[in-house]
C-alpha cells in the first residue's frame, strides 16, 4: 500500500540527484574552485623553492609588473610558512612553560623580553646559518628568509597561549581531569578552543608585524653577495634602489590586494569561527561576520570530504598509560632540592651566555662604544616618548568620537586594522624625497616615520574602549549636563583608559622596532639618516659589523624592558585597579 | 523466609576514614578537613549539609580524587573499572559545561576519555539525552540554553559513563527557585524509578531543605575547622512535602544544630575562628547589619526571634543568616542561643536611633570587640602621621590565616571602620589614615 502522492515516489532524475544529501550546490562550486586555486599557487611557489641558486642569477628579479602576482604569491607563501611554523613553536614551547614549572622559569621571561626587543638585527646571522645547511641551494636563503618572518610572528602568540593555558576556568579544568581525559584530549578538547580567540587575534597581529621583515629579510647580503629571493620585498627594495617611483606604487598595490585577499579569505573567516570558542555562558550581540565562512557553511561537498578526518580524530584511541586526576605524590624536599638546583644551572648558563657577549664585543668595542650606543639610545627613547603623546593628544578625541557612533565604529575598525598591516616602510621613499627637497632636518622628520605603521593600535584600541563605554555612564552624563572638560576628565578618559594603555604599549614596542628601518631611509642615492640608536644598528648590520649589531640590540632590550617596567607595566595595573568597568 | 544475600547488604561504595585537609604551606595554618569519616552504601542519597567554609566540597572532590588529603584514605570499592574516573562522576555548581562543544558533544566527553567507539558513544549519549529530557537538543551549544537545561547537559554527561556514584556539589544553587525544584523533582522520579544507572548518590548543599527533600542519611558539617557534627537519618517517605509537620521539626531540628555553639570556644566570639586580631571575620555589609537588627525590633519579633522564622521571612538560606547574626553576636548586639536570637539593649538602641547616633553606637562596639579594629586604631594614633599602610595589618593576618581569608577580614573592617568612621583608608596608596573629609 502506497499512500504518499506520486510526486513524492517518483521525483525525475535530476530532483532526486539534487535531493541526495552530497550533492554539490552553488556554493561548492565556489569554495572549490577557490581551494583548487589556492593549491595551484602553493604547488607554484614550493616548485620555484626547491631549484638552485644559479637559477636565481640567471633569472633575476626584474620590475616586470607581469611578473608581480607571481612575486605576491611567493612572498604570501613565506609568510604563512612562517606562520605554520610559529604556530608549532607556539604550541610546544607555550605549553612546556605551563605544564612545567622549569621550562617557565627560562620561557616566560625570555618569550617576554623576545617580544618586545628586535630580532632584524639577527638576520645576518640566521642567513649564514641555514645557506650552511642547504648549500648550492635556493632553499637556503628561502628558510633564512622565513625564520626571519618567523621572528616577527612567533613570540606574542606563544606569550598569548601561555596565558591562556595559566587562566583556564576552574571548573572546566576539574571536569577535565574528573572525567579522566589524556593529556592530548585534553589538549584539543579543553586547551587549544579556550586559547584560540587570543590566538587567532595575536595571529592577525603577528601578520600585520611580519610584513615589516618581509621587506628586510627577502633582500639579503652574506658577505659580498646579494641574494634576492623573487618576492614583494626584493622588488621593493630594488625599486627603491633605482628610484622608480612607479615600481614602488605597483608594490604598494600589490600588498593592499594581497592583505585584502588573505584578510578576506583566511582570517574574517576564522575570527568568524573561533568566535565560538570565547568563552562565554551568554550569546553575544554582535558576532564577526564573514562573506567566505558563510559560503563555506552553506557548502554540502565539503563538509563530506572533511568529515572522516575529524572522525578518525575523535575515534582515536587514548594514548597509552594511565591518565590520573592527580599528579604522582613525590617528596617535597626531593622536588625543592631538584627545583633550586634548575635555578643555580639557569643563573649559571645566563652569567654564561652574558660573559661571552661581553667578551665578543668587548674585543673590538669599548666602554666609550657603550656608552655613545646609550646616548643614541636616550635620543630614540625621547623620540619614541614624543612621538607616542602626539598620536595620543591626535587619536585618542577622534577614536573617542567614532566609538560613541556605533555606525562610524564599525566602517572604520577594518580601515584601521588594514592600516596597521601595510607596512609603513613602503612609503619611505616618498618621505626621503620630501625631506630632500624641503631641506628638512632628519632629526626630526625621519622620526614620524617610526609611529606611522604603529599610531594606529592606539586609534582602534580607544574606538574599542569608547564602543564599550556603559549606556548606563553617557546616559547619567547627558542627564547631569557634564560637558566639555568635566566630561573628557570623569567619563571618557577614565573609560577608555585600560584600551588606551593596551594601544599605546603595542605602539610604543612597535616603534622601538620600526627605528631600526626609519631612522636610516634611503632613496636612489639619497641616504639620509637620524641620530638613534635604530640608525647605530642599522648601519651596523649594512657594515657587517656583528660586534656592534650585539652591542646595539643589547642596548635596545635594556631601553625596551626598562620602558615596559617602569611605564607600562605600573599603568597597567593602576588601570586594572582602579578603572575596570564591571 | 527471606533470603538475605550479605554480601549486597554490607556492601559500602566509599568509604572515607580520618581525611583531614590543610590549606598552606607551613602545615599549621588552616584545618579546612578535620578527621572525616563517611561511609557510602549501595540505594542512598546523602547529603553533606553546612555552611561556605566547612570544608564538604573539599571533602566531595577528595573523593572524586580532585584533590588529595593531607592525610587519610578514600577507599572506592566495587567499582567497574577499578578507577575514580569509571567509578564516580561529577555534577558542578557551575555546571562546567565546554561552551564550544554542543550538548551531545559535552555528553560525549567522559565517554571519549574511556575509549568508547564512536557509534557507541553515540547511542549511549542520546540515551542518556533522553533520559534526563533534553531531546531536541542534542545539537545547541550551552550558551544557547537556560540555567535548568544547562545543568541537565551537567547531569547527563555525569549519568552517561555510568559511575556507582554520582557526587553532585550544590547542583541546584545556581538556578532559581522554580527552576531548581523542578530539576530537584525530576532526578527524584528517576532515582525512585531506579531508571539511572548508578547506585548512589553523594551531594553537597547548603540548603537545609533541600537536604531533608531528597536525602536518606544527612552529615552537618560545622566550620573551623570543617567536621562531622551530626548524621541525622531521613525517614520520611518519598515524595516528601515542605509543609508536613515531620519535615518541618527535621528543618528546625538541623537548624539548631548548625547553631550549636562548638564547646571548646569562647562563649561570645560565635563560629569565627581564631583569637584577638587573628580572629577570621566575614566581610558582612553595614546596611544588612542594620536592616536584620531593624528586623528584629520591629513587630512581631520585638527582639528576638527564631533563626529559621527570620531566615524564611528574610529569604536567606541557614548559610547566609548566620554569618549576619554572628557578626551581630560578635559586636553585641545581639545573642545567639540555639535556635534563637535575641537583640541586646544596644542593639535596640541602634535600632531606634537616627544615623549619627547609630554610627557612634556602632564606632563604639566596633573599637571595643573587634580586636583586629581596636589594633589598627591604636597604631593610627600612636602614630605621629596618623597614617599606618594596610600592607603591615595583612602581613599581620597572612601569619594567622590564609590570604582570601586575611583579605576578607581585612575587607570587613575597612567597611565597617569607614561606615564608624572609625577610621579612614586609601585604596590608592593602601593605607589607613585618621583624617577624615570634613
Amino acid at each position: 500500500m502506497d499512500l504518499l502522492p506520486a510526486e513524492r515516489t517518483s521525483p525525475s532524475l535530476l530532483i532526486r540527484y539534487a535531493r541526495l544529501r552530497f550533492a554539490p550546490n552553488r556554493a561548492d562550486v565556489v569554495a572549490a574552485l577557490l581551494l583548487a586555486g589556492a593549491a595551484v599557487l602553493v604547488a607554484h611557489g614550493a616548485e620555484q623553492m626547491g631549484e638552485p641558486l644559479s637559477a636565481l642569477r640567471i633569472a633575476p628579479v626584474t620590475l616586470d609588473p607581469a611578473r608581480l602576482p607571481q612575486y605576491a604569491i611567493l612572498t604570501t607563501l613565506r609568510m604563512f610558512a612562517a606562520l605554520a611554523a610559529s604556530l608549532v613553536f607556539t604550541f610546544v614551547v607555550a605549553t612546556l612553560a605551563a605544564k612545567s614549572k622549569k621550562a617557565e622559569l627560562v620561557i616566560v621571561p625570555a618569550l617576554d623580553i623576545l617580544q618586545s626587543v628586535p630580532v632584524l638585527g639577527f638576520l645576518t646571522f640566521t642567513v649564514t646559518f641555514f645557506m650552511g645547511l642547504f648549500p648550492g641551494k635556493e632553499l637556503g636563503v628561502e628558510c633564512a628568509a622565513i625564520f626571519a618572518i618567523f621572528t616577527a610572528q612567533a613570540w606574542n602568540m606563544a606569550f598569548s597561549f601561555y596565558q591562556s593555558l595559566r587562566t583556564l576556568p576552574g571548573d572546566l579544568d576539574e571536569a577535565a581531569r574528573q572525567f579522566g581525559l589524556s593529556p592530548w584530549r585534553r589538549f584539543w578538547r579543553l586547551e587549544l578552543p579556550f586559547a584560540t580567540p587570543a590566538l587567532v587575534w595575536n595571529t592577525m597581529m603577528s601578520m600585520s608585524g611580519a610584513w615589516f621583515f618581509v621587506v628586510a629579510s627577502e633582500a639579503i647580503t652574506v658577505g659580498k653577495t646579494t641574494v634576492a629571493l623573487p618576492g614583494i620585498g626584493s622588488w621593493l627594495a630594488m625599486a627603491i634602489d633605482k628610484g622608480d617611483v612607479k615600481a614602488v606604487a605597483w608594490a604598494v598595490l600589490t600588498m593592499g590586494v594581497v592583505i585584502v585577499i588573505y584578510d578576506q579569505l583566511i582570517f574574517r573567516p576564522i575570527v568568524a569561527w573561533a568566535d565560538k570558542f570565547r568563552f562565554e555562558q551568554t550569546a553575544s550581540q554582535d558576532q564577526p561576520k564573514s562573506w567566505f565562512y558563510d559560503l563555506l557553511r552553506r557548502t554540502r561537498l565539503l563538509p563530506r570530504l572533511f568529515r572522516p578526518i575529524g572522525k578518525a580524530l575523535s575515534s582515536l584511541p587514548p594514548l597509552p598509560g594511565k591518565t590520573l586526576a592527580l599528579p604522582p605524590i613525590r617528596d617535597q624536599r626531593v622536588v625543592r632540592g631538584l627545583d633550586g638546583l634548575w635555578v643555580v644551572v639557569v643563573l649559571a648558563l645566563a652569567a654564561w651566555g652574558g660573559w661571552s657577549v661581553y667578551r665578543y664585543v668587548s674585543v673590538s668595542l669599548t666602554l666609550h662604544d657603550a656608552l655613545a650606543a646609550f646616548g643614541l639610545g636616550a635620543l630614540t627613547l625621547v623620540r619614541v616618548v614624543v612621538l607616542i603623546a602626539i598620536a595620543s593628544v591626535i587619536w585618542v578625541p577622534i577614536g573617542v568620537w567614532i566609538g560613541l557612533r556605533p555606525v562610524w565604529a564599525q566602517r572604520v575598525q577594518p580601515v584601521a586594522q588594514f592600516l596597521a598591516a601595510f607596512p609603513a616602510n613602503v612609503l619611505f621613499p616618498v618621505v626621503v624625497v620630501a625631506i630632500v627637497a624641503l631641506h628638512g632636518d632628519p632629526n626630526i622628520w625621519l622620526s614620524p616615520l617610526m609611529i606611522l605603521g604603529t599610531q594606529w593600535y592606539i586609534l582602534f584600541n580607544v574606538i574599542a574602549g569608547a564602543s564599550a563605554l556603559p549606556n548606563d555612564l553617557k546616559e547619567v552624563a547627558s542627564i547631569f549636563k557634564v560637558r566639555s572638560w568635566q566630561w573628557w576628565r570623569d567619563v571618557a578618559l577614565p573609560g577608555i583608559f585600560p584600551y588606551y594603555v593596551t594601544g599605546a604599549l603595542t605602539a610604543s614596542g612597535g616603534s622601538w622596532n620600526a627605528s631600526i628601518v626609519a631612522e636610516v631611509a634611503t632613496w636612489q642615492h639619497t641616504k639620509l639618516e637620524a641620530a638613534g640608536l635604530g640608525a647605530f644598528i642599522a648601519n651596523a648590520t649594512a657594515d657587517g659589523n656583528y660586534p656592534r649589531v650585539a652591542l646595539g640590540i643589547a642596548v635596545m632590550s635594556v631601553y625596551v624592558i626598562a620602558l615596559n617596567r617602569t611605564l607600562w607595566r605600573p599603568l597597567y595595573g593602576y588601570a586594572e585597579r582602579r578603572l575596570r568597568l564591571n | 523466609m527471606t533470603v538475605i544475600e550479605p554480601v549486597a547488604a554490607q556492601t559500602t561504595l566509599v568509604e572515607v576514614r580520618g581525611v583531614k585537609h590543610v590549606y598552606g604551606k607551613g602545615g599549621s595554618n588552616l584545618l579546612v578537613l578535620d578527621n572525616v569519616d563517611l561511609t557510602l552504601r549501595p540505594n542512598e542519597i546523602v547529603g553533606l549539609l553546612g555552611r561556605s567554609g566547612s570544608g564538604k566540597s573539599t571533602l566531595l572532590r577528595t573523593i572524586a580524587g580532585l584533590i588529595r588529603p593531607t592525610e587519610g584514605t578514600v577507599v572506592l570499592h566495587d567499582m567497574p573499572g577499578g578507577d575514580t574516573a569509571h567509578g564516580v562522576a561529577m555534577v558542578f555548581q557551575s555546571f562546567a559545561l565546554f561552551p564550544w562543544l554542543t550538548v551531545q558533544q559535552n555528553v560525549e566527553l567522559g565517554l571519549e576519555a574511556q575509549g568508547v567507539p564512536a557509534d557507541e558513544r553515540r547511542k549511549r549519549a542520546l540515551a542518556a539525552i533522553d533520559l534526563i529530557g533534553l531531546d531536541g537538543f542534542e545539537n545547541a551549544y550551552p550558551k544557547e540554553l537556560s540555567g535548568g537545561m544547562r545543568q541537565r547537559v551537567g547531569l547527563a554527561r555525569a549519568l552517561v559513563v555510568q559511575p556507582s556514584v554520582l557526587l553532585m556539589d550544590e547542583p541546584f544553587s545556581a538556578l532559581d527557585v522554580l527552576t531548581a525544584e523542578t530539576l530537584r523533582t525530576d532526578l527524584l522520579d528517576l532515582w525512585c524509578e531506579g531508571r539511572m544507572p548508578i547506585r548512589s548518590i553523594l551531594m553537597v548543599t547548603h540548603n537545609i531543605e533541600e537536604a531533608v527533600l531528597m536525602c536518606d542519611r544527612i552529615l552537618v558539617f560545622a566550620s573551623n575547622p570543617g567536621r562531622v557534627i551530626a548524621e541525622i537519618k531521613v525517614d520520611l517517605p518519598q515524595p516528601r512535602k515542605r509543609l508536613d509537620p515531620a519535615f518541618r521539626a527535621l528543618v528546625d531540628d538541623i537548624y539548631a544544630r548548625m547553631t550549636a555553639r562548638p564547646a571548646a570556644q569562647p562563649a561570645r566570639d560565635g563560629n569565627f575562628p581564631g583569637m584577638g586580631i587573628s580572629m577570621a571575620l566575614t566581610h558582612i555589609s553595614t546596611n544588612t547589619l542594620a536592616g536584620m537588627m531593624e528586623a528584629l525590633a520591629a513587630s512581631p519579633h520585638d527582639g528576638k526571634a527564631e533563626l529559621p522564622t527570620l531566615a524564611n521571612e528574610a529569604q536567606l538560606e541557614a548559610d547566609e543568616l548566620l554569618p549576619i547574626a554572628e557578626t551581630l553576636q560578635l559586636m553585641r548586639f545581639a545573642e545567639i542561643d540555639g535556635r534563637m536570637i535575641r537583640l541586646t539593649a544596644a542593639g535596640k538602641r541602634y535600632a531606634l536611633a537616627d544615623v549619627d547616633e547609630r554610627k557612634q553606637l556602632f564606632a563604639q562596639h566596633l573599637l571595643t570587640y573587634v580586636p583586629l579594629a581596636a589594633h589598627i586604631r591604636r597604631v593610627l594614633d600612636d602614630r605621629t602621621s596618623h597614617q599606618a599602610p594596610a600592607r603591615r595589618f595583612r602581613d599581620e593576618l597572612e601569619d594567622f590565616m590564609s590570604e582570601e581569608y586575611a583579605e576578607e577580614t581585612l575587607d570587613s573592617v575597612v567597611s565597617w571602620g569607614r561606615y564608624a568612621e572609625a577610621f579612614a583608608y586609601h585604596e590608592d596608596t593602601d593605607q589607613f589614615s585618621l583624617e577624615n573629609p570634613a
